[in-house]
């Protein structure tokens, strides 16, 4: 009783500065749609949960992670070899980037193909496209940081792709480079990137992305215009939805556990051996190749010959994904449809497109190593 | 009834339990992982300084600093031209102390400690002497080693 006292008095402390009893109200009357593809909503939670993982295992991997060519590999090396748990931390890590990229993708989808980025919910979409990029950015600039062989290469084949770019390509390169090679002092500026930058970032984007989505609630499915409100189920948000979520949460951390404990260097080809220092003197590894999520743009640039129309091959190649990204992030404003709750075959179409090539291009990118 | 709260008050007990224990295996490795690994010292025998008594004598201080595995040692001129080693970590908190020939003492000079020639403490925080070392002269060259090997 006195607890609850206590807890109350807490509340009005609080309340009387803040006024935040109209917020609480507001999560009160907040409900989360019932239909066939509810599970859909737990996706964006799920990464959420998992971008959460990243920031904790990164600050622990950041208490001994050194920057620089000569203590990067080392530091790392110390970290699974040496210090307590420290081969954990790392595959904890290197496991929830790879589903938190993997969950990006699935959220992402089953948004564009229930048409959740309908209006009024354009920005919460653009928003979402923002953090699919850094996110990418960050799978990226963190593949560095381990000095590693494998690293290396990538990361010289990464930044050279860059160097594609019409124009400004060059001059992009060497400021990601931090010079006209991949040397310590790409180390530092990753390391800045990943530590610093791409949080700072993801963060205001992030809390711009949720404070949108808790504004407008959970987007209905596009075929409920035309139901009477009895056949319409809801599930309170607080604290039913809520404790669902908390229940994935906990299923998807066990996972990852698993997964962690199991297989620390990954499995397939999904791994993250640490493997040999980088030598900018040796010859690249037998087989080069991107992280799973970078594999179909890879293939693809790859593929193209080396002259298409007036444009190099890779020119060509840039272009392309840099339109198909503009469509697909400018789809809530070229849908005109969607906008009077009406379902596009054309969108609906060109999104199955774009999955059956990301499907396609990555599965023959491994089939042909 | 009372069958129904026991249960209820079984399944609270469980849950409640099990949430405990799912907190001890995520902060256990955490706690485990801040807590930086135990690195083997080097054990010295003794150590070659790259410096000899005419170094030391040409310095206004009549004092030079060593390294001595990881901690830092200092070695001075006394009034009868012998050669004396201490530690230079000042026992108070570990500031790094100073020859004062002026003085005569082995002087702190973040809190006024002040020791000895011999690293005894003689006035000021200082709670502890300063370990000494042992000196050997070979020609030339100086070998310091720590009292007990």
């Amino acid at each position: 009783m006195s607890d609850k006292n206590l807890s109350s008095k807490m509340f009005d402390w609080v309340d009387s500065r803040f006024k935040i009893s109209a917020l609480v109200d507001y999560m009160g009357t907040k409900v989360v749609p019932e239909h066939s593809h509810s599970t859909f909503y737990y996706l964006g939670g799920i990464s959420l949960f998992l971008f959460i993982v990243q920031v904790i295992s990164g600050i622990l991997l950041l208490m001994y992670y050194r920057p620089g060519a000569d203590s990067a590999f080392e530091s790392v090396q110390f970290i699974v070899s040496t210090v307590s748990f420290g081969w954990l931390v790392r595959a904890v890590h290197s496991w929830s980037a790879n589903l938190m990229v993997f969950f990006v993708f699935l959220h992402m989808f089953t948004v564009y193909f229930t048409k959740a980025y309908r209006k009024p919910r354009e920005l919460t979409w653009l928003s979402g496209m923002g953090l699919f990029g850094l996110s990418l950015l960050f799978g990226f600039s963190g593949y560095l940081l381990p000095w590693n062989e494998l690293a290396f290469f990538a990361t010289r084949v990464g930044t050279g792709m860059a160097g594609a770019v019409p124009v400004i390509g060059n001059d992009l390169l060497i400021i990601m480079r931090g010079g006209e090679e991949v040397t310590g002092a790409t180390i530092g500026r990753f390391f800045g990137l990943h530590v610093a930058i791409l949080p700072g970032l993801f963060t205001v984007l992030l809390s711009a992305h949720l404070i949108m989505v808790q504004r407008q609630g959970m987007s209905e499915p596009i075929d409920w215009v035309n139901k009477s409100d009895a056949e319409k189920k809801y599930m309170k948000f607080f604290p039913n939805f809520i404790l669902r979520d908390v229940l994935v949460w906990l299923i998807v951390l066990n996972v990852i556990a698993v997964l962690a404990t199991f297989f620390p260097d990954g499995i397939g080809v999904i791994h993250w051996p640490l493997g040999e220092k980088a030598d900018s003197f040796a010859p690249p590894p037998a087989v080069i190749r991107p992280e799973w999520y970078f594999m179909f743009a890879f293939q693809a640039l790859k593929m193209l010959p080396a002259h298409i129309l007036f444009l190099e091959g890779e020119y060509f190649g840039i272009i392309f994904f840099s339109i198909g990204g503009l469509i697909w992030a400018l789809v809530p404003f070229l849908d005109k449809k969607s906008a009077v709750d009406q379902k596009s075959k054309l969108f609906t179409a060109f999104g199955y497109f774009v999955l059956a090539f990301i499907i396609f291009m990555t599965l023959y990118g491994y089939m042909v190593e | 009834m009372s069958g129904e709260k026991s249960r209820r008050g079984f399944l609270e007990a469980a849950l409640s339990g099990s949430a405990l224990l799912a907190m001890v295996a995520v902060f256990y490795p955490i706690y485990k992982y801040i807590t930086p690994p135990k690195l083997a010292e080097a054990k010295l025998s003794q150590l070659k300084l790259s410096f000899s008594r005419a170094d030391i004598e040409s310095e206004p201080k009549k004092a030079k600093y060593f390294k001595y595995g990881r901690s830092m040692g200092i070695i001075f001129l006394t009034e009868t031209n012998e050669l004396m080693a201490l530690s230079a970590t000042c026992t108070h908190l570990d500031c790094t102390v100073q020859h004062r020939p002026d003085l005569g003492i082995i002087w702190c000079s973040c809190h006024n400690g002040r020791y000895g020639m011999d690293g005894s403490n003689i006035s000021g925080p200082p709670p502890r002497p300063l370990e000494p070392y042992q000196v050997k002269e070979v020609g030339e060259t100086i070998f310091v080693s720590k009292g007990d090997s």
